[in-house]
């Protein structure tokens, strides 16, 4: 494979283990949100999330003719081997902080899959045109959740501060460009995720003022996700999404 | 959920793609009217059920009674002249 297909394919898995690893995490919450209704709107949101990262596999698959299935990148790697930005693997936490985290990603995300739509990656473009689809809905939701339950009572504003607070230092790594990003960025590829910081801050402080809430005054900050450096979290995720591929390889439902 | 008052019952409307009218589909339990909307987008149109969707307050809806069914219907078992079925046509216009 020469040098710049690699780099697309670094990326195209970057995009998808984004998704799968959140879509993951989000699943965890089915049969377990506060009720019924929000259950069944938590879990569509998850199935986007694995019907982007299938998409983009597949185009992974395709991009190595198929040397691996999307199946096999997903189910079959090891944790080091993943590309997922660390703030997509941390646990859900409670229901306010699986809702911060939604919602900061859900306004990068919208903003971001908008502007892939333009790829002159004619696979990358369409991907990405499902995805802010989707994405404009979801940040619906996860900008109602923030203002619901910042402005809402003692206890619900405490955890959705806990929760902003807990994740804002992994908000960095959203901006920081991969070196096979900043070779596709030049061919008009990928995004410039450096690009978007100040709007994704406008919008979000605008957010967290209207639901009384404060922007953290967090100091730290980490990144690692991108060179396969993931929390101590990652694994037992993996354990539980990977066990059937693992225990029973090859299986189709 | 806490209790019935913090999340009224809301009875969710659905306009299919091809349907001139919305149909009553279900009832749902939500805060307010707009996530009404959301949840009856995610409940109900998840398999492409529909293009349009109306929510109503469950406790807006005013429904006649069992116990109205004698004054409000039975009057109407002997007036079958309502029906065009009583009327028998005349020769002239019988390809009406």
């Amino acid at each position: 494979m020469n040098g710049a297909r690699q780099k697309l394919l670094d990326f195209v898995i970057a995009q998808a283990d984004d998704a799968m690893v959140l879509g993951q995490r989000l699943s965890e919450w089915c049969s377990n949100a506060p009720y019924l209704e929000e259950d069944l709107a938590l879990t569509n949101v998850a199935l986007d999330y694995v019907g982007r990262a299938k998409m983009f596999y597949e185009y992974a698959s395709k991009l190595e003719a198929g040397k691996r299935s999307a199946d096999d990148i997903a189910f079959l790697r090891d944790g080091r081997d993943f590309r997922n930005l660390l703030i997509m693997e941390l646990p859900i936490g409670d229901f306010a902080f699986s809702m911060a985290r939604q919602f900061l990603v859900d306004v990068f995300n919208l903003e971001y899959m908008a502007l892939l739509q333009q790829s002159s990656d004619a696979e990358v473009a369409a991907i990405a045109g499902k995805a802010v689809k989707e994405s404009r809905y979801h940040l619906r939701r996860s900008h109602e959740w923030v203002l619901r339950l910042g402005d809402g009572t003692e206890e619900s504003h405490a955890r959705m501060q806990k929760g902003l607070d807990e994740l804002w230092g992994y908000i960095d790594e959203l901006f920081v460009n991969t070196d096979a990003e900043v070779a596709l960025i030049k061919e008009g590829v990928a995004i410039d995720r450096a690009l978007l910081r100040d709007s994704w801050s406008n919008q979000v402080e605008a957010v967290l003022q209207e639901a009384t809430l404060s922007k953290p005054g967090v100091e730290w900050t980490v990144t690692g996700g991108r060179q396969g450096i993931h929390t101590e979290h990652f694994g037992h995720m993996l354990a539980e999404m990977q066990f059937l591929q693992r225990a029973y390889p090859g299986l189709e439902w | 959920m806490t209790t019935t008052s913090d999340f009224p019952l809301f009875e969710i409307f659905i306009r299919s793609n091809r349907g001139l009218d919305h149909k009553h589909v279900g009832s749902l339990h939500a805060k307010d009217y707009e996530q009404a909307l959301e949840y009856a987008r995610d409940c109900y149109t998840r398999r492409s059920e529909g293009v349009s969707i109306w929510v109503v307050k469950s406790s807006d809806i005013v429904a006649s009674q069992e116990e109205d069914a004698v004054s409000f219907y039975d009057p109407m078992d002997d007036k079958p002249y309502r029906h065009a079925s009583y009327y028998k046509l005349p020769e002239a216009v019988n390809n009406m």
